[in-house]
């Protein structure tokens, strides 16, 4: 396949990490992924903008957000930030065999079609190997029910990953593919313009005839 | 400009005592209110409209022809009326009931409720709240404006050669508003027929009411009914006051720790930054609510929601003489100060009845 040129447009990916501990092995994963999806786009002249939200510096906004119904200060900006993003890197620790509950609720304060058609790249955590399919039957189906576009490699780091050495199926071929795998869905999407319903409502002559 | 107030009509513990009034004495108190509304100098009373515990206001004729017994000059209103659930005709009827008995102190506001299960409680689908919304109130105009209506929709029984009676006083069909905290269709709907839009204010950040009422103003201007700046705006708020801004904030915490809908979250001294709830003195107040038009525009009403969250009526009552003595005085004037001359003010019936006259002998 010939290399299309850039689109001239910077893109931006935003990176949302749901990892609790400081410094945080979620916080890791989550900036590798970023920056193999940042190489490959630049290997196709795209500008890159990485914008990280650390969602625990946002777990009392969180929620208070659930309870007051909308979101405060930083957390506003947050949400923007996402909405807006070319593309999605979420990475979040497995607790209980599931997303955790700060991830989760990030997903849910969102809004309504803030992911519809977005490339996301999925990842996740935990302490063994074992809890690696929660990728693919808890993450995986969330981000669908969102409409999200969501890359074919989701990438699970168990503690022991972070030692492994770098042959195939390691923990950084990983993460390279998945990189490569977000650059492609980027590169075959427009430039993201999120629609604001308050910019063009809907005619009140279309909405009388129902 | 109107000032009046506004009641949700929830019946609350009061967090400080643990007391919780009965619903009997919470009705009356509601009508003690109103009453001190008007004695303090306000404009407006609007009544919410609630079909679940722990609210009161179900029947907000009954209580608003109750109220317009007992007054003489307060505008009466609804906060909201559920034009989604309640039969057009039914609201047609009571509030051109209302009308008459009230000498034309009426207005409404359409309103979509609180909560979800009100539409099956009255045999709707929340899934068609917005349409509800637009079909119900179209017919709601045309019942107060033609004397014979045929009419078929999709959420009520075919009309035939139907009349709503009584006929409204002096022709006029009360002056309608349209409140949301969300939905840009509402503020849309507003702008089309050139009604009011109420931008529901509290517990919401500035930055949404600004969005809501700027769609509203320049729809209003889309259609032909004037400039954006001359589009009928009301803004809610909440305050609590006292002499010296430390007593309030001490006062009031426990109400708006254990408050519903935002207790238990933001720190009260958070939420007064973030949404319009002001806890201060009466200076405090005036300067806050003066700020209000630096992103809402010139507009004509502005409501304040005193009594909930379980303060004591005695307290409201206290509240209502700080708001009618040292705020509102102080608002009237500066607000009339900074409008220009070609922004209107609200319409009541005694100016739609004076336009109507003068189209007629135009």
């Amino acid at each position: 396949m010939t290399p299309s040129p850039g689109s001239g447009q910077t893109r931006t990916i935003a990176v949302v990490t749901a990892g609790l501990s400081q410094p945080s092995s979620t916080r890791l994963l989550a900036d590798r992924l970023a920056a193999a999806a940042d190489r490959a786009l630049r290997l196709h002249d795209e500008q890159v903008r990485v914008e990280v939200v650390d969602l625990r510096e946002l777990a009392h906004a969180l929620t208070d957000n659930l309870l007051t119904g909308f979101p405060s200060g930083d957390l506003a900006d947050a949400i923007e930030l996402v909405r807006r993003a070319d593309a999605l890197v979420a990475v979040t620790p497995i607790f209980n065999a599931s997303y955790s509950g700060l991830f989760k609720t990030f997903v849910d304060v969102l809004g309504n079609g803030a992911l519809e058609g977005k490339p996301v790249l999925l990842g996740a955590t935990a302490g063994t190997a074992r809890h690696s399919l929660a990728l693919e039957f808890a993450l995986r189906p969330l981000f669908a029910h969102l409409k999200a576009r969501v890359v074919p490699t989701a990438v699970f780091a168990a503690s022991e990953d972070f030692a492994s050495a770098g042959d195939t199926g390691s923990l950084s071929a990983r993460v390279e593919r998945a990189g490569r795998e977000l650059a492609d869905a980027v590169r075959g999407t427009p430039a993201s313009a999120p629609v604001d319903p308050f910019a063009n409502p809907t005619p009140f002559e279309d909405l009388l005839r129902g | 400009m109107q000032f009046g107030i506004f009641t949700v009509g929830d019946v609350t513990p009061d967090p400080t005592t643990g007391t919780t009034v009965s619903e009997h004495q919470r009705i009356k108190d509601t009508v003690a209110i109103a009453r001190k509304a008007e004695e303090v100098g306000l404009d407006v009373f609007a009544t919410g409209e609630h079909h679940n515990p722990p609210f009161v206001p179900s029947a907000p004729t009954t209580t608003l022809a109750y109220i317009a017994a007992q007054t003489t000059s307060l505008l009466l209103s609804t906060a909201t009326t559920l034009i989604t659930t309640t039969d057009p005709v039914r609201i047609a009827e009571d509030y051109a009931t209302l009308q008459h008995l009230s000498d034309g102190r009426v207005d409404l506001m359409m309103g979509r409720g609180n909560t979800g299960p009100v539409y099956p409680w009255f045999g709707k689908d929340i899934r068609d709240g917005i349409p509800l919304a637009i079909e119900n109130y179209h017919l709601l105009r045309r019942l107060w404006r033609e004397d014979v209506v045929d009419w078929e929709g999709t959420y009520r029984t075919p009309l035939q050669g139907f009349t709503a009676t009584p006929r409204p006083l002096d022709g006029v069909p009360p002056f309608v508003w349209h409140g949301s905290i969300r939905s840009p269709e509402i503020a849309e709907q507003a702008a089309y027929y050139g009604d009011g839009f109420f931008a529901n204010h509290i517990f919401w950040p500035a930055s949404h009411t600004r969005q809501m009422v700027g769609l509203y103003r320049r729809r209003f201007e889309h259609y032909g009914h004037g400039s954006a700046d001359q589009a009928i705006v009301g803004l809610g708020g909440q305050v609590f006051m006292r002499k010296n801004s430390q007593d309030a904030v001490r006062e009031f915490r426990p109400y708006f720790d254990n408050a519903p809908v935002y207790g238990h979250g933001p720190s009260l001294e958070d939420f007064t930054s973030q949404t319009p709830l002001t806890v201060g003195s009466p200076q405090q107040v005036v300067e806050r609510t003066l700020g209000f038009r630096e992103y809402a525009g010139d507009y004509q009403r502005q409501l304040f929601l005193m009594d909930h969250a379980g303060l004591p009526v005695k307290t409201v009552l206290e509240q209502l003489d700080i708001l009618g003595e040292e705020v509102v005085p102080v608002l009237r004037r500066e607000f009339a100060a900074l409008r220009p001359a070609h922004v209107p003010d609200a319409p009541t019936h005694a100016s739609l009845v004076a336009a109507t006259k003068q189209e007629v002998s135009a």
